[in-house]
């Protein structure tokens, strides 16, 4: 793909690209700039009032009132507290807990889940009877809403009558009965199995997409060369895959950064406290038991954790792709 | 597999196909077994809904004995799920124009317009992609009781859009710029304004990737819980995912009963998604990877 150029010669275009700047010396030329000018606000203002007003403005806000104490009555907070929601987060068991609990579940998917959606998008990349049908298929519970997802599980997972319970009696395995949801033992477990039901094919479909835009004469010339399937996996598919398999971290670390819908449905963080995450934390404090400068403070804290993450995440990690032969490549497909 | 690819391959056709055999029946079985996974959930909850929850507990894997079509119909004759199907639909709906006309207007000026500042101000959108909805779900709550939007639709449609611009902005930015500039000349010269070429030129070829957009912006709002959550107190107003999940409060006990609603309340995602399931997996990929 080639980036058309950006010309300067059109009309109702600016022409003065950053960098290069001649000065608009003829009165033409300063109508033509302010004409386009008038263009570029009508076009791009709502867009961006609607995001500063929705988007930036409650970062802000939440920045804000997470320094009082308040109770959410009234126009705004009064009761100006300094730290002190930030000091009683940082010594709270439960936010400690949510983040060893966002920790465990990312770490999961990372030696579970991602490796497992990779070997089914190589399968499915083979030539096989079939594979559109269970690419489809595959990918069926992404679109379902988390919530459809939580309440079906429930009633899997549940401890009288569940079908998890059923089918291990069934298959002999009755000592392995749990009462999943219900057991802190068992329910981050229980929890991360049903996260992986629903988002595997997502993460299938990524590294599909990203597998077709590799050219097949790359992994011939591998063969060629002697390479057997797995080499050819290993050396050539692999690390060209590297970008796909960098975003697919980062969309899973984000997921769990902000994870609350699936576990609200599944467990509501019970049983006490054991499947709490940030999310829910905060949702408790904020809607349930009304401290909403507490539940900002917990909203800042994700957001930080979020934003240092993805920051650093772009500069470190991501940054190879936006050098180099793979990054082309990506482009041109 | 160490299929090699030297010369014994042609000396020894009849070992190389019982292997492909071999190959073949192996990907079969791990792609049923895993199909198997997905299914079995889902056809528990279909079948599960013609039964009792007494059948159910009872008898959790064969056929319904007898068939309880009752679970389904009473549903379906219900005026409180098909209220909330129309919800759905509409807050869908009003936020994928939202989104998608804002989104086309930003990403034009984006890709076709030279202007001091405009890297800065795609970057501040691009920003947008890093912030989880979940973080700004408390401050939007404070802020829209302030707009007086609580318990109002326009509280969930129009954070709903102001979230997916960045995505659906990236998209349409990158597709706008493949048009070619000819085009765009060609246009000029027979007379049309910018706008013209934006409205009669520009979002005619972009159908495909409007599309796109506009699937993705439907999912994520058909299957957004959070924020309605928050906003949406009246029962009248609920969401279907919201319904489910207060359905699933008021008969926990009535396991077959839940299944049935969570069944119907999946009709209609599973019927989008095999219509729009090319523009959705391509909006997927394409918003992952050019993120």
């Amino acid at each position: 793909m080639t980036r058309p150029a950006l010309t300067d010669d059109r009309r109702g275009i600016v022409a003065n690209p950053p960098g290069r700047g001649s000065p608009p010396a003829a009165p033409t030329a300063r109508r033509r700039k302010t004409k386009g000018l008038l263009t570029i606000t009508l076009f791009m203002l709502p867009a961006l009032v609607l995001f500063c007003l929705l988007v930036l403005a409650p970062i802000l806000l939440a920045s804000y009132t997470s320094f009082f104490k308040w109770n959410g009555l009234g126009g705004l907070p009064t009761q100006f507290i300094g730290l002190d929601n930030y000091t009683r987060l940082l010594e709270d068991p439960v936010f400690k807990g949510d983040l060893g609990r966002g920790l465990f579940l990312l770490v999961m998917s990372l030696l579970i889940q991602l490796p497992l959606s990779l070997g089914l998008a190589m399968l499915l990349n083979q030539r096989m009877r079939g594979r559109a049908f269970y690419r489809l298929l595959f990918f069926a519970p992404y679109v379902l809403s988390e919530v459809i997802t939580g309440v079906l599980f429930t009633m899997i997972l549940s401890p009288d009558g569940g079908l998890a319970n059923q089918i291990l009696d069934a298959i002999g395995l009755g000592s392995l009965q749990s009462t999943w949801l219900a057991e802190p033992s068992t329910v981050m477990y229980s929890i991360f199995i049903v996260m992986t039901w629903k988002y595997f094919g997502f993460h299938m479909i990524l590294y599909l997409a990203g597998r077709q835009s590799i050219p097949k004469e790359l992994t011939e010339a591998a063969a060629i060369d002697g390479a057997g399937s797995w080499k050819q996996f290993r050396y050539v598919t692999l690390p060209l895959l590297g970008p796909t398999i960098r975003i697919s971290v980062f969309l899973s670390i984000i997921g769990t950064i902000q994870l609350f819908d699936l576990v609200w449905v599944l467990t509501s963080g019970g049983p006490i406290h054991s499947s709490e995450t940030m999310a829910i934390t905060m949702f408790q404090f904020g809607f349930k038991r009304t401290q909403i400068g507490y539940a900002s403070a917990i909203s800042v804290a994700m957001f930080l954790i979020s934003l240092v993450f993805a920051l650093g995440y772009q500069r470190f990690v991501m940054r190879r792709d936006t050098e180099g032969a793979i990054t082309t490549m990506r482009d041109q497909r | 597999m160490t299929a090699t690819l030297d010369g014994r391959r042609h000396a020894r056709p009849a070992r190389t196909s019982r292997r492909k055999v071999v190959k073949a029946v192996s990907l079969h079985t791990i792609a049923i077994v895993i199909g198997a996974i997905v299914v079995i959930p889902l056809l528990f909850g279909l079948i599960g809904g013609f039964k009792t929850t007494a059948q159910l507990s009872t008898n959790p894997f064969g056929l319904p004995d007898p068939w309880q079509p009752g679970n389904y119909t009473e549903v379906i004759f219900s005026g409180s799920f098909w209220q909330q199907v129309w919800n759905s639909v509409f807050i869908a709906m009003a936020t994928t124009v939202i989104v998608v006309g804002l989104a086309a207007m930003a990403s034009f000026v984006f890709a076709r317009f030279a202007f001091r500042g405009r890297e800065f101000w795609f970057l501040l959108f691009t920003v947008g992609l890093m912030f989880p909805f979940a973080v700004a779900t408390l401050p939007l709550f404070v802020l829209l009781r302030y707009m007086g939007l609580l318990d109002n639709p326009l509280g969930v449609i129009l954070p709903q859009a102001a979230f997916g611009l960045p995505v659906t902005i990236i998209v349409l930015r990158s597709f706008f710029r493949t048009i070619p500039r000819e085009v765009e000349e060609a246009a000029t010269i027979d007379g049309c304004s910018s706008f013209g070429f934006f409205w009669r030129i520009l979002l005619p070829m972009a159908r495909p990737a409007l599309a796109t957009v506009s699937v993705l912006a439907i999912v994520g709002s058909w299957n957004n819980f959070f924020l309605p959550l928050v906003i949406l107190n009246d029962p009248g107003l609920w969401t279907l995912p919201l319904g489910v999940q207060q359905f699933n409060g008021q008969y926990s006990s009535d396991t077959a009963r839940v299944l049935a609603y969570v069944v119907l309340a999946m009709v209609p995602a599973l019927a989008f998604y095999s219509v729009a399931e090319r523009q959705l997996i391509g909006g997927l990929t394409a918003g992952a990877t050019k993120g």
